[in-house]
């Protein structure tokens, strides 16, 4: 894990368009990930995350825009880079999967000739030879007999088999990074096992960075070794995996995992009321001054009204934006 | 049989018995392809006055049917539901209105479920004047202590949907199922589609309004945190049955069945690092089940007894712990084994 | 909301058409039927006769004022006719479904298959020419595509969690119908609505241009045009005003449709943030 890093995203700004003025939607958004390193981006709903995957893989669309800030994939900046030049990058370098793959699927097409596409599309590949790929792909995804089932539609198949051709088509070219924007919300628990060890076991063999993207805390400690979480638009704290939830410095990740009725909980501690955090989570376009989380902070006081906070180094290690932070 | 059901259905608020729901599916051009889908094959479950029942399955179990029919939603192709004393399955069609009265669902998704293009207030009181609730003093007073309840302001009555975020919408729709008071509540994924922090929120006003108002719930999810911490019993569906029935404590600390053992090793916990345990295969399609046991093939402990006809039936232990599998009582050796490796909290 | 073009336009050129129409005892210059004075035929415009005159001396202007009457009253009063069909019909279609669906849908399909124009023709010909004929006609032959929406939205709506809540409420049927559905999907069945009266003022023209409309000689803009056909080259201004009238009148209900549906459009309001 030495050497630049895979990709560095610096004080990252996406704006929103909403007709008469513009309004940040996310903002001093700053992380790295090195190659094959697994990193979560925690949040919910209009936190910010989905977003910032989306500019990494250069597929914001008005009204959303990349406001200020630098993304450096490999040491080179890709955030003003041509749409042809983007398009190179998507598929072959970086890859990404998303929540629904039935919308993400093409329904139309064989999936073999969807995965088949990317060895023609970024690696040069004649069909023939494509089609032979796509069977092996196929295979290295555990998808039973694959040499019968590259001829099927999106239909046809399970939403977990979907989603297993959704990460051959991912992985097909060999990417550095693998995005995944909440891969396994749409599957069933045990299914979700399945996907999530697949592709860790993947991207582990071949090096391939993660960055997951999830509402789910427990999901995002398991398959990533570091993890940020967001809220309303900032990034409020970045750690390691095994301290985030264990130890969390900032109010809004300790009152997350105070809040989460834990599986074994009740059977070790008993039933009592779980602890909520008050109030509502912020529309965009209604953020609060200063920390965007004091409306809802029992350790809010008028500094964090006014002031927002800078993101401060911790002894332990990681970062955390919080006037009081523990 | 008339006698003692009787005298059981003092504590009993619902009973179900052998529930079966059968639906033809496909058809093609003079029902060539018409196959049969057994989404509810054959139920028993019972609720007690004040109890909190989870009912636990991943897609394709059944158990959304399960409440659509005790909801009169899906005329059961075969056994009965008993609510209330009543039952329900055998009366004539259209008599929903008595119905409404004894059991009330909460939904899982707070923006579909509620009528854009209707205020709080109308959301409210329409159910009480089709209930024939005439007295316009009596509406107003019904509503405001029920939007007070659910931790609603009165004065908010007036606004559409739009204007409330997802976790006060949600609020809505459990005073919408509570306002003419009924006795079950069948609550279906009531947080799934909420914010993480709002989440406890709903958890949490839920569990004191089941007390404050002496309700009876359904919990439906698949979130085993969730119901592991509102449930006091828990039934397991895989497949259209019920493979494991039990109090909370059962189910979660000495899990029988070899699915509900897969179903929480693959719950990821965020304070600890354990893989995610996996039960190899997908979800076996509901139209071609599988042979014998419906979990076999996707079962570390399946022999051969469990692939061939008949199936295990549902078997009750002394203790009220019921399990659907040839092997339970070996198995059981290993899930100590496996809750010791997982560690404490 | 920003106002949109089509909107403001279409709205300004409908409610100047139904203004026209209320106003004409005020507006006309002379009446449309009675003022007939053979030593003022066939006038073309002027300071005096604006619109001209036609063969019988009368005030083209006060006849196409007056003749708003008619073509609008056939586009409003027979689009309500098929609207109301037309939801009633797909709204109990979608959802109830089963055989009441089957026979909405083979009626629907029968009434698509048919020329609406030919069928209002067979009907006129039973009732004889006439106004309250020609509304009779127009209203039962053209709600198809109101009733395919209205369908298509009950389905849709059926499922919706507010609308199994309501029926778990104890709702009756027509309760849900009216109070959970309808309102859900007045947005598009108003556009076609919008529409539908465009059609319905060509229609009337066409009928009326084929005899069958309002009897002579009250005015309507279709029995103009096709007293003017004789005259189309000697005297164009006969045929040239009340087609205009008749194009703008139908621009301006298509441009308050088109402007309608973008409003109405549950996509371009915002929902979730």
């Amino acid at each position: 894990m030495t050497g630049a890093p895979l990709i560095e995203v610096e004080d990252l700004r996406i704006d929103l368009d909403d007709g008469s003025r513009r309004v940040a939607a996310a903002e001093g958004v700053s992380f790295r990930i090195s190659r094959g390193e697994t990193f979560g981006l925690v949040g919910e709903s209009g936190c910010g995350k989905s977003i910032t995957a989306l500019a990494l893989i250069g597929l914001l669309r008005p009204p959303l825009s990349i406001g200020a800030g630098v993304i450096r994939f490999d040491g080179k900046e890709i955030q003003h880079l041509s749409a042809a030049r983007q398009r190179d990058l998507r598929g072959d370098r970086i890859a990404m999967i998303f929540q629904e793959p039935m919308t993400a699927l093409n329904p139309v097409s064989p999936v073999g000739r969807q995965i088949a596409e990317m060895f023609v599309l970024h690696k040069g590949k004649s069909w023939r030879e494509a089609n032979r790929l796509a069977v092996e792909a196929l295979a290295s995804v555990r998808v039973p007999a694959p040499e019968r089932r590259v001829n099927d539609y999106p239909h046809q198949l399970s939403g977990g088999m979907r989603q297993r051709v959704m990460i051959a088509i991912a992985l097909a070219c060999g990417p550095d990074l693998l995005i995944a924007d909440e891969p396994t919300t749409a599957l069933d628990v045990t299914v979700q096992a399945e996907i999530i060890e697949l592709m860790r076991n993947l991207c582990a063999e071949r090096g391939t960075a993660i960055l997951m993207i999830s509402h789910d805390l427990g999901l995002v400690a398991n398959v990533c070794r570091r993890v940020a979480v967001m809220y309303a638009g900032r990034i409020v704290e970045e750690r390691g995996s095994a301290d985030i939830f264990r130890k969390p410095s900032h109010p809004y990740t300790q009152g997350l995992v105070d809040s989460l009725p834990r599986l074994g909980s009740r059977a070790a501690l008993g039933r009592s009321r779980l602890k909520e955090i008050a109030g509502v989570v912020p529309a965009i376009t209604s953020f609060p001054d200063g920390c965007r989380f004091n409306p809802r902070c029992v350790h809010a006081t008028d500094i964090c009204r006014t002031i927002v906070p800078e993101t401060d180094l911790l002894e332990a290690g990681g970062l955390v934006r919080c006037h009081h932070h523990a | 049989m008339h006698e003692p059901q009787a005298r059981r259905e003092d504590d009993l608020i619902l009973s179900v018995e052998d529930l079966a729901v059968h639906f033809q599916v496909g058809g093609g051009w003079l029902g060539r392809n018409r196959r049969l889908l057994r989404a509810v094959d054959g139920v028993d479950l019972t609720l007690k006055r004040g109890e909190c029942l989870g009912l636990v399955g991943e897609s394709g179990s059944g158990k959304s049917t399960v409440a659509l029919s005790i909801l009169g939603l899906l005329t059961p192709t075969r056994g009965r539901i008993v609510l209330d004393g009543q039952v329900v399955t055998s009366r004539p069609f259209g008599d929903r209105k008595s119905l409404a009265r004894i059991v009330q669902i909460v939904f899982q998704d707070p923006y579909a479920s509620l009528n854009p293009r209707q205020t709080v207030r109308r959301t409210l009181e329409d159910p009480l004047r089709v209930h024939g609730v005439t007295a316009r003093s009596e509406i107003e007073d019904r509503v405001a202590t029920m939007l007070r309840h659910v931790g609603l302001r009165p004065e908010q009555a007036g606004r559409y949907p739009h204007e409330f975020s997802g976790g006060q919408r949600q609020r809505i729709g459990i005073a919408r199922a509570l306002i003419l008071n009924p006795k079950i509540v069948i609550c279906d994924e009531p947080v799934s589609a909420l914010d993480v922090s709002i989440r406890a929120q709903i958890i949490n006003l839920l569990l004191e309004l089941k007390d404050t108002l002496g309700l009876s719930y359904i919990m439906i999810s698949h979130d085993l945190g969730v119901v592991e911490h509102m449930s006091d019993r828990v039934a397991v569906m895989y497949l259209g049955r019920i493979v494991e029935n039990g109090d909370w404590r059962a189910i979660f600390e000495r899990p029988a069945h070899p699915y509900t053992q897969a179903l929480i090793a693959a719950i990821p916990d965020p304070l600890r690092h354990a893989p995610l345990a996996t039960t190899g295969g997908d979800l076996p399609n509901p139209l071609n089940p599988p042979n014998g046991c419906a979990f076999s093939p996707r079962c570390r402990y399946a022999e051969a007894v469990c692939r061939h006809e008949p199936g295990p039936v549902l078997e009750t232990r002394p203790d009220g712990h019921a399990v659907r599998c040839w092997r339970a009582e070996e198995i059981a050796g290993h899930a100590e084994l496996a809750a010791t490796e997982a560690g404490p909290l | 909301m920003k106002l949109r073009a089509n909107l403001v336009i279409g709205g300004a050129l409908f409610a100047l058409a139904i203004a026209v129409g209320l106003l004409a005892p005020w507006l006309a210059h002379t009446d449309p039927v009675l003022d007939a004075n053979l030593m003022n035929a066939e006038e073309p415009p002027s300071w005096t006769w604006w619109f001209g005159t036609d063969d019988q001396g009368r005030d083209i202007y006060s006849r196409v004022v007056y003749g708003a009457r008619v073509s609008l009253t056939v586009g409003i009063v027979s689009q309500l006719i098929n609207s109301v069909i037309g939801v009633a019909l797909g709204l109990s279609a979608g959802y109830w479904g089963g055989w009441w669906d089957d026979v909405v849908n083979a009626l629907t399909n029968l009434m698509l298959a048919i020329p609406s124009l030919i069928f209002a023709l067979a009907i006129m010909a039973v009732l004889g020419p006439g106004l309250t004929s020609l509304l009779i006609a127009l209203g039962l032959t053209n709600w198809s595509f109101t009733c395919r929406i209205a369908r298509a939205s009950a389905l849709s709506l059926r499922n919706q969690g507010y609308v199994q809540a309501a029926t778990v409420l104890g709702y009756g049927d027509f309760r849900i119908m009216i109070t959970q559905l309808l309102p859900n999907m007045l947005g598009p069945i108003v556009v076609i609505g919008t529409l539908g009266m465009g059609s319905a003022v060509l229609s009337e023209a066409a009928l009326s241009f084929l005899g069958l409309g309002v009897r002579p000689p009250f005015p309507s803009w279709g029995s103009m045009l096709s007293d003017a056909r004789d005259q189309i080259t000697t005297a164009p201004w006969l045929s040239v005003f009340p087609g205009l009238a008749i194009f703008l009148t139908v621009l301006g209900l298509n441009l308050l449709g088109d402007g309608l549906r973008d409003i109405l459009d549950p996509q371009s309001r915002s929902r979730r943030t």
